[in-house]
Protein backbone atom coordinates (compact mmCIF):
# COMPACT_ATOMS: atom_id res chain seq x y z
CA UNK A 1 0.00 0.00 0.00
CA UNK A 2 1.68 3.09 -1.18
CA UNK A 3 1.57 6.17 1.34
CA UNK A 4 -1.34 7.92 -0.97
CA UNK A 5 -3.35 5.43 -0.70
CA UNK A 6 -2.72 4.75 3.24
CA UNK A 7 -3.91 8.54 3.53
CA UNK A 8 -7.14 8.35 1.56
CA UNK A 9 -8.43 5.23 2.73
CA UNK A 10 -7.25 4.46 5.83
CA UNK A 11 -7.82 5.95 9.49
CA UNK A 12 -4.27 5.27 11.49
CA UNK A 13 -4.23 4.30 14.99
CA UNK A 14 -1.02 4.67 16.89
CA UNK A 15 -0.51 3.73 20.77
CA UNK A 16 -1.33 6.95 21.97
CA UNK A 17 -3.50 9.06 18.90
CA UNK A 18 -5.62 8.20 16.10
CA UNK A 19 -5.11 10.20 12.87
CA UNK A 20 -6.16 10.55 9.53
CA UNK A 21 -9.44 10.41 10.70
CA UNK A 22 -11.47 12.82 8.38
CA UNK A 23 -12.28 11.47 4.79
CA UNK A 24 -9.97 14.20 2.45
CA UNK A 25 -12.19 12.89 -0.91
CA UNK A 26 -12.80 16.10 -2.05
CA UNK A 27 -12.10 17.04 -5.65
CA UNK A 28 -8.56 18.86 -5.95
CA UNK A 29 -7.14 17.68 -2.48
CA UNK A 30 -4.15 15.36 -3.81
CA UNK A 31 -2.86 16.27 -6.94
CA UNK A 32 -3.52 13.87 -9.97
CA UNK A 33 -6.12 12.27 -8.31
CA UNK A 34 -9.79 12.08 -10.11
CA UNK A 35 -11.93 12.32 -7.05
CA UNK A 36 -15.42 13.67 -8.28
CA UNK A 37 -18.45 12.07 -7.24
CA UNK A 38 -20.05 10.09 -10.35
CA UNK A 39 -22.74 7.82 -9.71
CA UNK A 40 -21.92 4.81 -12.16
CA UNK A 41 -18.56 4.63 -10.58
CA UNK A 42 -20.81 4.92 -7.01
CA UNK A 43 -23.21 1.79 -8.26
CA UNK A 44 -19.82 -0.03 -8.87
CA UNK A 45 -17.91 -0.11 -5.74
CA UNK A 46 -20.38 0.48 -3.51
CA UNK A 47 -21.81 -2.56 -1.56
CA UNK A 48 -23.88 -4.12 0.85
CA UNK A 49 -23.44 -7.41 2.89
CA UNK A 50 -25.50 -9.00 5.28
CA UNK A 51 -23.08 -10.94 7.59
CA UNK A 52 -25.82 -12.22 10.62
CA UNK A 53 -29.35 -11.98 10.65
CA UNK A 54 -31.37 -13.62 13.68
CA UNK A 55 -34.67 -13.01 14.73
CA UNK A 56 -33.92 -9.80 16.15
CA UNK A 57 -30.51 -8.17 15.30
CA UNK A 58 -29.18 -8.05 12.03
CA UNK A 59 -25.13 -7.30 11.53
CA UNK A 60 -24.35 -5.76 7.59
CA UNK A 61 -21.52 -3.77 5.84
CA UNK A 62 -21.90 -1.20 4.01
CA UNK A 63 -18.95 -0.41 1.76
CA UNK A 64 -18.09 2.27 -0.56
CA UNK A 65 -20.25 5.25 1.20
CA UNK A 66 -19.28 8.26 3.19
CA UNK A 67 -19.24 8.42 7.29
CA UNK A 68 -22.07 11.61 6.91
CA UNK A 69 -24.51 8.81 4.73
CA UNK A 70 -23.74 6.17 7.20
CA UNK A 71 -24.48 8.35 9.90
CA UNK A 72 -27.79 9.99 8.55
CA UNK A 73 -28.97 5.89 8.49
CA UNK A 74 -27.76 5.35 12.25
CA UNK A 75 -29.56 8.66 13.28
CA UNK A 76 -32.63 8.17 11.35
CA UNK A 77 -33.00 4.59 12.56
CA UNK A 78 -33.09 4.85 16.05
CA UNK A 79 -34.82 8.79 15.48
CA UNK A 80 -37.11 8.40 12.56
CA UNK A 81 -38.07 5.56 11.17
CA UNK A 82 -41.75 4.94 12.62
CA UNK A 83 -43.54 2.61 14.74
CA UNK A 84 -46.65 2.26 17.23
CA UNK A 85 -46.75 2.84 20.71
CA UNK A 86 -49.56 3.57 23.56
CA UNK A 87 -49.88 7.17 23.88
CA UNK A 88 -52.86 7.93 25.51
CA UNK A 89 -53.89 6.00 28.81
CA UNK A 90 -57.71 6.13 29.88
CA UNK A 91 -57.49 5.20 33.80
CA UNK A 92 -61.59 4.59 34.54
CA UNK A 93 -60.14 2.63 37.84
CA UNK A 94 -57.17 2.29 39.52
CA UNK A 95 -56.99 0.90 43.02
CA UNK A 96 -53.54 -0.70 42.98
CA UNK A 97 -49.96 0.92 44.52
CA UNK A 98 -48.82 2.25 41.41
CA UNK A 99 -49.48 5.89 40.49
CA UNK A 100 -51.32 7.01 37.43
CA UNK A 101 -48.94 8.81 36.49
CA UNK A 102 -46.31 5.83 36.67
CA UNK A 103 -48.41 3.20 35.18
CA UNK A 104 -49.51 4.89 31.94
CA UNK A 105 -45.58 6.02 31.42
CA UNK A 106 -44.53 1.98 31.98
CA UNK A 107 -47.26 1.15 29.69
CA UNK A 108 -46.19 3.75 26.82
CA UNK A 109 -42.71 1.45 26.99
CA UNK A 110 -44.23 -1.83 26.09
CA UNK A 111 -43.57 -2.27 22.01
CA UNK A 112 -46.73 -2.94 19.92
CA UNK A 113 -46.10 -5.28 17.32
CA UNK A 114 -47.91 -3.81 14.44
CA UNK A 115 -47.08 -3.26 11.21
CA UNK A 116 -46.59 0.80 11.32
CA UNK A 117 -47.21 0.99 7.21
CA UNK A 118 -50.89 0.22 8.34
CA UNK A 119 -51.41 3.31 10.07
CA UNK A 120 -51.12 7.05 9.47
CA UNK A 121 -50.12 9.25 11.92
CA UNK A 122 -52.65 11.50 13.67
CA UNK A 123 -51.74 14.43 12.36
CA UNK A 124 -52.10 12.91 8.46
CA UNK A 125 -55.59 11.65 9.54
CA UNK A 126 -56.39 15.22 10.99
CA UNK A 127 -55.21 16.92 7.91
CA UNK A 128 -57.14 14.50 5.38
CA UNK A 129 -60.83 15.01 7.57
CA UNK A 130 -60.38 18.34 7.39
CA UNK A 131 -58.62 19.08 10.80
CA UNK A 132 -61.42 17.54 12.66
CA UNK A 133 -60.19 16.13 16.00
CA UNK A 134 -60.18 12.51 17.45
CA UNK A 135 -58.88 9.05 16.45
CA UNK A 136 -59.97 7.60 13.45
CA UNK A 137 -59.63 3.40 13.01
CA UNK A 138 -56.78 4.61 10.36
CA UNK A 139 -54.27 6.18 13.48
CA UNK A 140 -55.76 4.06 16.41
CA UNK A 141 -55.09 0.97 17.99
CA UNK A 142 -57.24 0.28 20.83
CA UNK A 143 -56.41 -2.22 23.95
CA UNK A 144 -58.41 -3.10 26.57
CA UNK A 145 -56.52 -4.02 30.01
CA UNK A 146 -58.95 -4.79 32.97
CA UNK A 147 -58.10 -6.74 35.61
CA UNK A 148 -58.95 -7.36 39.38
CA UNK A 149 -56.87 -9.35 42.05
CA UNK A 150 -59.03 -11.84 44.11
CA UNK A 151 -58.53 -14.22 46.57
CA UNK A 152 -57.66 -18.19 45.23
CA UNK A 153 -60.44 -20.43 46.07
CA UNK A 154 -58.96 -23.29 47.91
CA UNK A 155 -55.57 -21.73 48.68
CA UNK A 156 -54.07 -22.59 51.72
CA UNK A 157 -53.46 -19.54 54.45
CA UNK A 158 -49.90 -19.42 54.52
CA UNK A 159 -47.99 -16.32 54.76
CA UNK A 160 -44.96 -17.85 53.06
CA UNK A 161 -45.91 -19.05 50.52
CA UNK A 162 -45.90 -16.72 47.17
CA UNK A 163 -48.12 -14.69 46.12
CA UNK A 164 -49.41 -15.94 42.57
CA UNK A 165 -49.90 -19.22 45.03
CA UNK A 166 -52.15 -17.25 47.30
CA UNK A 167 -54.06 -14.67 44.86
CA UNK A 168 -55.57 -14.86 41.30
CA UNK A 169 -54.31 -11.94 38.87
CA UNK A 170 -51.36 -10.67 41.55
CA UNK A 171 -48.98 -10.10 38.60
CA UNK A 172 -50.52 -7.97 35.79
CA UNK A 173 -48.65 -8.66 32.53
CA UNK A 174 -48.66 -7.26 28.89
CA UNK A 175 -50.40 -10.35 27.30
CA UNK A 176 -53.71 -9.55 29.56
CA UNK A 177 -53.87 -6.20 27.00
CA UNK A 178 -56.78 -7.32 25.11
CA UNK A 179 -57.16 -5.83 21.33
CA UNK A 180 -60.49 -3.92 20.90
CA UNK A 181 -60.80 -3.70 16.97
CA UNK A 182 -61.75 -0.45 15.74
CA UNK A 183 -64.23 0.37 12.70
CA UNK A 184 -62.76 -1.86 9.46
CA UNK A 185 -59.99 -3.11 11.61
CA UNK A 186 -60.99 -6.37 12.53
CA UNK A 187 -61.73 -7.03 8.89
CA UNK A 188 -58.40 -5.82 8.11
CA UNK A 189 -56.21 -7.68 11.18
CA UNK A 190 -57.96 -10.87 10.81
CA UNK A 191 -54.84 -12.99 10.04
CA UNK A 192 -52.22 -10.65 12.04
CA UNK A 193 -54.15 -9.19 15.55
CA UNK A 194 -51.96 -6.21 17.05
CA UNK A 195 -50.84 -7.27 20.32
CA UNK A 196 -47.66 -6.43 22.30
CA UNK A 197 -44.34 -7.59 21.00
CA UNK A 198 -43.62 -10.05 24.62
CA UNK A 199 -46.46 -11.59 26.53
CA UNK A 200 -44.54 -11.37 29.75
CA UNK A 201 -43.73 -7.63 30.41
CA UNK A 202 -44.87 -7.32 34.08
CA UNK A 203 -47.10 -4.02 34.26
CA UNK A 204 -47.95 -3.64 38.03
CA UNK A 205 -48.42 -5.88 40.78
CA UNK A 206 -51.89 -6.06 42.39
CA UNK A 207 -53.30 -7.38 46.40
CA UNK A 208 -57.09 -8.84 46.52
CA UNK A 209 -59.69 -6.71 46.25
CA UNK A 210 -56.68 -3.83 44.07
CA UNK A 211 -58.23 -3.41 40.00
CA UNK A 212 -57.09 -1.89 37.23
CA UNK A 213 -59.43 -0.82 34.23
CA UNK A 214 -57.88 1.23 31.64
CA UNK A 215 -58.32 1.70 27.57
CA UNK A 216 -55.21 2.29 25.73
CA UNK A 217 -54.70 3.83 22.77
CA UNK A 218 -51.45 3.64 20.29
CA UNK A 219 -50.65 5.90 18.02
CA UNK A 220 -47.98 6.32 15.21
CA UNK A 221 -44.81 8.36 16.19
CA UNK A 222 -40.95 8.72 15.99
CA UNK A 223 -38.37 8.32 18.39
CA UNK A 224 -37.45 12.00 17.94
CA UNK A 225 -40.87 12.49 19.72
CA UNK A 226 -40.29 9.43 22.16
CA UNK A 227 -38.02 6.90 22.50
CA UNK A 228 -41.12 4.80 23.01
CA UNK A 229 -41.68 4.90 19.29
CA UNK A 230 -37.62 4.12 18.29
CA UNK A 231 -37.89 1.13 16.45
CA UNK A 232 -34.69 -0.34 17.84
CA UNK A 233 -33.24 -1.11 20.14
CA UNK A 234 -29.55 -0.43 19.39
CA UNK A 235 -28.38 0.88 16.20
CA UNK A 236 -24.70 1.50 15.84
CA UNK A 237 -21.68 1.07 13.43
CA UNK A 238 -17.90 0.43 13.63
CA UNK A 239 -15.52 0.91 10.90
CA UNK A 240 -13.49 -2.47 9.70
CA UNK A 241 -9.83 -3.11 11.32
CA UNK A 242 -7.25 -3.85 9.12
CA UNK A 243 -3.80 -4.76 10.54
CA UNK A 244 -0.73 -4.20 8.50
CA UNK A 245 2.02 -6.05 9.19
CA UNK A 246 5.14 -4.44 7.39
CA UNK A 247 7.97 -6.64 8.21
CA UNK A 248 7.61 -10.13 9.21
CA UNK A 249 7.14 -11.06 12.98
CA UNK A 250 9.21 -14.61 13.14
CA UNK A 251 9.56 -17.27 16.12
CA UNK A 252 8.93 -16.97 19.51
CA UNK A 253 7.71 -12.89 18.65
CA UNK A 254 4.51 -14.41 16.27
CA UNK A 255 3.55 -16.31 19.42
CA UNK A 256 3.66 -12.91 21.82
CA UNK A 257 2.23 -11.37 18.74
CA UNK A 258 -0.96 -13.56 18.09
CA UNK A 259 -1.73 -13.54 21.87
CA UNK A 260 -2.17 -9.41 21.97
CA UNK A 261 -5.31 -10.26 19.83
CA UNK A 262 -8.76 -12.15 20.27
CA UNK A 263 -8.42 -15.32 19.48
CA UNK A 264 -8.71 -16.00 15.69
CA UNK A 265 -7.42 -12.51 14.44
CA UNK A 266 -3.70 -13.63 13.99
CA UNK A 267 -2.53 -17.35 13.40
CA UNK A 268 1.09 -18.76 13.51
CA UNK A 269 1.80 -20.52 10.60
CA UNK A 270 5.27 -22.25 9.04
CA UNK A 271 7.05 -20.17 6.40
CA UNK A 272 9.20 -21.27 3.26
CA UNK A 273 12.23 -20.87 5.46
CA UNK A 274 10.79 -23.40 8.20
CA UNK A 275 9.96 -20.53 10.39
CA UNK A 276 7.73 -19.44 12.50
CA UNK A 277 5.46 -16.81 11.00
CA UNK A 278 2.72 -14.54 12.15
CA UNK A 279 0.04 -13.24 9.59
CA UNK A 280 -3.84 -11.77 9.54
CA UNK A 281 -6.60 -14.09 9.03
CA UNK A 282 -9.60 -12.11 10.52
CA UNK A 283 -9.25 -8.54 11.52
CA UNK A 284 -13.10 -8.49 11.75
CA UNK A 285 -12.48 -9.92 15.04
CA UNK A 286 -10.09 -7.12 16.45
CA UNK A 287 -11.39 -5.00 19.30
CA UNK A 288 -8.19 -2.73 18.47
CA UNK A 289 -7.43 -2.49 21.64
CA UNK A 290 -3.80 -1.53 20.23
CA UNK A 291 -1.86 -3.87 22.99
CA UNK A 292 0.34 -5.20 20.44
CA UNK A 293 1.91 -1.41 19.92
CA UNK A 294 2.97 -1.24 24.04
CA UNK A 295 5.14 -4.26 23.04
CA UNK A 296 8.56 -2.80 21.68
CA UNK A 297 9.97 -5.33 19.47
CA UNK A 298 6.32 -5.05 17.09
CA UNK A 299 6.11 -1.42 17.17
CA UNK A 300 7.74 -0.57 14.10
CA UNK A 301 6.86 -4.20 12.48
CA UNK A 302 2.82 -3.36 12.06
CA UNK A 303 0.40 -1.28 11.77
CA UNK A 304 -3.58 -0.59 13.01
CA UNK A 305 -5.43 0.91 10.36
CA UNK A 306 -9.33 1.06 10.45
CA UNK A 307 -10.98 1.27 6.84
CA UNK A 308 -12.59 4.64 6.25
CA UNK A 309 -15.27 3.56 4.63
CA UNK A 310 -16.13 0.14 5.69
CA UNK A 311 -19.45 0.19 7.90
CA UNK A 312 -20.26 -2.36 9.89
CA UNK A 313 -23.62 -1.64 11.10
CA UNK A 314 -25.38 -3.70 14.27
CA UNK A 315 -28.76 -3.13 14.31
CA UNK A 316 -31.18 -5.09 17.10
CA UNK A 317 -35.02 -4.83 16.27
CA UNK A 318 -37.06 -3.98 19.18
CA UNK A 319 -39.98 -6.45 17.40
CA UNK A 320 -41.86 -4.97 15.77
CA UNK A 321 -40.72 -4.34 12.86
CA UNK A 322 -38.45 -7.43 11.38
CA UNK A 323 -34.57 -6.29 11.22
CA UNK A 324 -34.09 -6.93 7.89
CA UNK A 325 -36.55 -4.02 6.93
CA UNK A 326 -34.92 -1.48 9.19
CA UNK A 327 -32.63 -0.16 6.49
CA UNK A 328 -34.84 -0.54 3.15
CA UNK A 329 -37.13 2.06 5.74
CA UNK A 330 -34.28 4.18 7.14
CA UNK A 331 -33.39 5.06 3.70
CA UNK A 332 -37.38 5.30 2.18
CA UNK A 333 -37.19 8.10 4.88
CA UNK A 334 -33.91 9.62 3.87
CA UNK A 335 -35.19 9.25 0.38
CA UNK A 336 -38.35 11.23 1.29
CA UNK A 337 -36.39 14.31 3.26
CA UNK A 338 -34.03 14.70 -0.48
CA UNK A 339 -37.63 15.07 -1.86
CA UNK A 340 -38.61 17.72 0.64
CA UNK A 341 -35.17 19.71 0.20
CA UNK A 342 -35.22 19.65 -3.89
CA UNK A 343 -39.02 20.83 -3.67
CA UNK A 344 -37.81 23.97 -1.61
CA UNK A 345 -34.48 24.75 -3.54
CA UNK A 346 -36.82 24.67 -6.55
CA UNK A 347 -38.85 27.04 -5.01
CA UNK A 348 -36.00 29.27 -4.36
CA UNK A 349 -35.01 28.71 -7.82
CA UNK A 350 -38.13 30.24 -9.04
CA UNK A 351 -38.52 33.22 -6.81
CA UNK A 352 -35.22 34.44 -8.06
CA UNK B 1 -62.64 22.04 38.24
CA UNK B 2 -63.01 21.33 42.30
CA UNK B 3 -66.33 23.30 42.97
CA UNK B 4 -67.66 21.13 40.01
CA UNK B 5 -66.97 18.03 41.23
CA UNK B 6 -68.20 18.73 45.34
CA UNK B 7 -71.45 19.48 43.38
CA UNK B 8 -71.50 17.11 41.74
CA UNK B 9 -71.51 14.64 44.95
CA UNK B 10 -73.92 16.35 46.99
CA UNK B 11 -76.09 15.60 44.05
CA UNK B 12 -76.06 12.15 44.36
CA UNK B 13 -78.33 9.96 45.83
CA UNK B 14 -79.05 11.73 49.41
CA UNK B 15 -75.78 10.62 51.85
CA UNK B 16 -75.53 6.99 50.97
CA UNK B 17 -71.56 7.02 50.21
CA UNK B 18 -69.41 4.22 51.24
CA UNK B 19 -66.17 3.84 52.47
CA UNK B 20 -63.62 1.55 53.30
CA UNK B 21 -62.26 0.53 56.24
CA UNK B 22 -58.81 1.95 57.10
CA UNK B 23 -58.05 -0.98 59.43
CA UNK B 24 -59.58 -4.18 57.52
CA UNK B 25 -60.64 -2.75 54.28
CA UNK B 26 -64.46 -4.01 54.28
CA UNK B 27 -67.01 -1.25 52.50
CA UNK B 28 -69.30 0.37 55.10
CA UNK B 29 -71.78 2.49 53.99
CA UNK B 30 -72.07 5.44 56.55
CA UNK B 31 -75.17 7.85 56.78
CA UNK B 32 -75.11 11.84 58.03
CA UNK B 33 -74.87 12.20 61.69
CA UNK B 34 -73.78 8.69 62.05
CA UNK B 35 -70.60 7.38 64.14
CA UNK B 36 -67.95 6.97 61.92
CA UNK B 37 -67.31 3.25 63.05
CA UNK B 38 -66.66 0.14 60.80
CA UNK B 39 -69.37 -2.45 61.60
CA UNK B 40 -67.13 -5.19 61.13
CA UNK B 41 -63.90 -4.33 63.26
CA UNK B 42 -65.10 -0.88 65.28
CA UNK B 43 -61.88 1.10 63.85
CA UNK B 44 -62.65 4.81 63.52
CA UNK B 45 -60.74 5.42 60.29
CA UNK B 46 -62.75 5.42 56.91
CA UNK B 47 -61.36 6.10 53.35
CA UNK B 48 -62.80 7.29 50.61
CA UNK B 49 -63.53 5.58 47.44
CA UNK B 50 -61.08 6.38 44.04
CA UNK B 51 -63.63 8.74 42.06
CA UNK B 52 -65.45 6.71 39.36
CA UNK B 53 -64.48 9.68 36.49
CA UNK B 54 -62.22 8.69 34.08
CA UNK B 55 -58.80 10.13 34.02
CA UNK B 56 -56.92 10.58 30.97
CA UNK B 57 -52.82 10.54 30.81
CA UNK B 58 -50.53 10.92 28.38
CA UNK B 59 -48.15 7.53 27.87
CA UNK B 60 -44.96 9.93 28.28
Amino acid sequence: MTDLELLKNRVVLESDRVYSVSSMDVPGTYPGVDDTWDIERFKKTFKVVISELTKGNIEFDLIGIDASIANAFRRILIAEVPSMAIEDVFILNNTSIMHDEVLAHRLGLIPIKADPNDFSFRWETAQKNGNTQGPTDADTIVFKLQVKCTNKKGAPKDDSLEPSELYDNSSVYSGQMIWSPQGRQEEFFKNSPPRPVYDDILITKLRPNQEIDLELHCVKGIGKDHAKFSPVATASYRLLPDIIITKPILGKDAEKFQKCFPEGVVEVFVNKDGEKEARVVNPRKDTVSRECLRHAEFKDKVKLTRVRDHFIFNVESVGAIPPQRLLPDAVKVLIEKCKVLKRSLAQINQAN
Amino acid sequence: MSSQFYGDLRTQSPQRITYICGDCGVENEIRAKEPIRCRDCGHRIMYKKRTKRMVQFEAR
